[in-house]
């Protein structure tokens, strides 16, 4: 069995097929991205997974079990987490606050005792301090941690998004566009750093991307989408080559 | 301008973040011990009602500012909290059970009104929350056998230890700054654990909160219900500062009182809920001043500048008209809302922050530190 499956995934608003019956699978500890022309259905897929939509049909299986009708917030506690194409942080709050909500998963204290502050919270609040602390060392993010988010340049904030995924100590993390609005530096450092989430953390990774030399430098495998199918699968070489793809993005 | 050193997570968990801090609230605190002995009795009543609404600013600032959940109905909260000790004491229950039951009871009114609030944002919440008030309104008026009708109730002074706190002590003053100071201490907890994160983490993005593992209808709940709670609290104290309660003082325009203490106080501090109380009791007498003594000033200005004794007393006059006019309060309200928002949206304790920039900066301080800047433009966010 495959550690994450979709199985005839369909996504309908009305007449239109935002997602058209697709299935694939995520083996643990692969890369694997979904390329595709805009409006193919890439970032739907993800709305369904992390069940901000709710599909018109189709099941989604993590680690054997059928999260399709999951309610959104349970998602994150089965350890999937996600980033957002437009950068969805929490605007105005300093950066380590944004990082501990990622930690939210893990709190265990109650009200009552955050009112008090009881020891026990207190110890927690270190705990978790700790885990971010080593996210912020893993992506550099050292100069950030009181600031605010909406004084700070794009390109930190796409960090700081996937650092937030990180702190919630993810099995499966989903990247929607991680390169969107990067320049070729950032990409490249991006492109390391996902690396490293293979490598160093052992997360798996589905993500969705337009650049084509950061999808040939990472991932193991690629699935093609257009207008909400799947047109064609296999390593980046291979996908690049499929006439169907070709069709797609040149036209016929 | 002092540079802190962090060396320790500790550094960013407790209240006080250095010495300063300790000193300066230490200082504040002593003030606010001796001043019942040294004001008169009428700035310590006006002290015990900035206390009172600063209470209910922390409840709503919690839901408002933290949560971001905008409610018009926090009278209807404060009638609940105040209907429920008075109709408690009838049978002779102590203020301790009472001033608990009050709270709690409250509290679960707040969860309920939070149920309806989840599908709901923005102005159609603040549509909710006002019907709720007005039913909440329109029952104390018609439940007679509980309420006593547009008769109102009266409350009876606080047996508390075997002592009588009367309304006008000193005994009663710390009360309600005790429970004002308590409160202010819980929800600093609160904002710096899991739930308050939670809170702000729903009012920045929720889509964001949710893939974050927080359970957004769960923790809007939460902050309703607190927020309620606090409220009800101090509903507990504002009946027995008034000693008499009816329906009609817990009208809309109270919910806008508040609305105003978070707002011109500084949506997203606590600092703000105590300014914008000050600024708010401060406010009536002003009010008042303007009403009874303006006429006679621009009669005089007028005769100054060689108006005749009849048009003098025609300005003065038509002057006494405008001041004493109905609704004139709610109009200067509106004004008062409106100037804030545009000219000074983070509030009093926003302009505090920049006075206390200005001069640890000096004379280095730059106008445009504060300018709002579009670094880029959301589009297409999910909600």
């Amino acid at each position: 069995m495959s550690y994450f499956r979709a199985e005839d995934l369909s996504l309908h608003f009305g007449g239109l097929k935002a997602v058209d019956s697709v299935s694939f699978a995520v083996e643990k500890g692969e890369i694997l991205s979904i390329i595709g022309p805009n409006g193919a259905g890439k970032s739907s897929i993800f709305n369904l997974i992390s069940r901000i939509y709710p599909p018109t049909s189709g099941k989604i299986f993590f680690e054997d079990q059928d999260i399709t009708q999951q309610p959104p917030y349970e998602i994150a506690g089965l350890g999937i987490a996600r980033t957002f194409q437009n950068i969805e942080l929490f605007e105005n709050a300093t950066m380590l606050s944004n990082l501990l909500v990622g930690r939210h998963r893990h709190s265990t204290t109650q009200l009552w005792q955050e009112l008090l502050f009881l020891p026990s919270v207190r110890a927690h609040e270190k705990a978790h301090r700790r885990r971010v602390e080593q996210v912020i060392e893993f992506l550099d993010l050292e100069a950030y941690r009181d600031k605010l988010i909406s004084g700070l340049p794009y390109g930190v904030r796409k960090v700081i998004e996937l650092a937030r995924a990180l702190c919630s100590e993810p099995k499966l993390i989903l990247l929607d566009e991680p390169s969107s609005g990067l320049n070729v530096e950032e990409t490249g450092d991006m492109s390391f750093w996902i690396r490293d989430l293979k490598t160093d953390l052992g997360v798996t990774v589905l993500m969705v991307e337009h650049d084509m030399s950061l999808v040939n430098r990472v991932s193991d495998r690629v699935i093609a989408l257009n207008y909400g199918k799947v047109i064609a699968m296999g390593s980046p070489s291979e996908v690049q080559r499929h006439p169907d793809v070709v069709a797609a993005y040149l036209g016929a | 301008m002092r540079f802190l050193f962090k060396t320790d997570y500790e550094d960013d968990i407790r209240l006080f973040p250095h010495s300063g801090y300790v000193v300066s609230y230490g200082v504040l605190l002593a003030i606010l011990a001796i001043a019942p002995f040294v004001l008169s009795s009428y700035l310590v009543s006006q002290l015990v009602f900035v206390c009172i609404y600063a209470t209910v600013g922390v409840g709503l600032m919690i839901l408002t500012g933290f949560t971001g959940q905008a409610s018009l109905g926090h009278a209807a909260f404060l009638a609940i909290g105040a209907y429920t000790a008075a109709y408690l004491q009838q049978f002779n229950v102590p203020f301790p059970v009472y001033f608990l039951a009050a709270g709690l009871l409250t509290g679960v009114v707040g969860a309920l009104v939070g149920f309806p609030a989840l599908r709901l944002q923005g102005i159609y919440l603040v549509i909710a929350t006002i019907s709720f008030a007005f039913i909440v309104e329109e029952v104390l008026a018609r439940w007679e056998s509980v309420t006593h009708g547009n008769e109102g109730m009266r409350v009876k002074t606080i047996q508390l230890l075997g002592t009588t706190v009367s309304r006008d002590s000193p005994g009663f003053y710390f009360l309600c700054l005790g429970f004002l100071i308590l409160t202010i201490l819980g929800t600093l907890n609160l904002l710096r654990s899991p739930t308050g994160r939670a809170f702000v983490a729903i009012r920045d993005s929720e889509t964001a909160a949710r893939s974050m593992g927080v359970n957004v209808s769960l923790y809007k709940v939460k902050s309703f219900a607190i927020s309620a709670a606090i409220t009800g609290f101090a509903g507990v104290l504002f009946a027995h500062k008034l000693s008499f309660i009816s329906p009609e003082m817990f009208t809309l325009q109270l919910s806008i009182e508040f609305i105003i203490v978070i707002l011109i106080g500084g949506t997203f501090s606590l600092h703000g809920a105590v300014l914008g109380a000050i600024f708010l009791v401060m406010i009536d007498p002003f009010l008042t001043y303007l009403k009874d003594d303006m006429p006679g000033i621009i009669a005089g200005i007028a005769a100054t500048f060689g108006a005749g004794k009849d048009t003098a007393m025609r300005i003065k006059d038509s002057a006494a008209a405008i001041a004493s006019a109905n609704g004139l309060k709610g109009a200067i309200y509106g004004l008062i809302i409106v100037l804030f928002v545009l000219f000074e949206p983070l509030g009093l304790y926003g302009r505090w922050l920049k006075i206390k920039l200005f001069f640890q900066l000096f004379p280095l301080y730059k106008r445009a530190t504060f300018k709002r800047q579009k670094i880029y433009v959301k589009s297409e966010r999910n909600r």
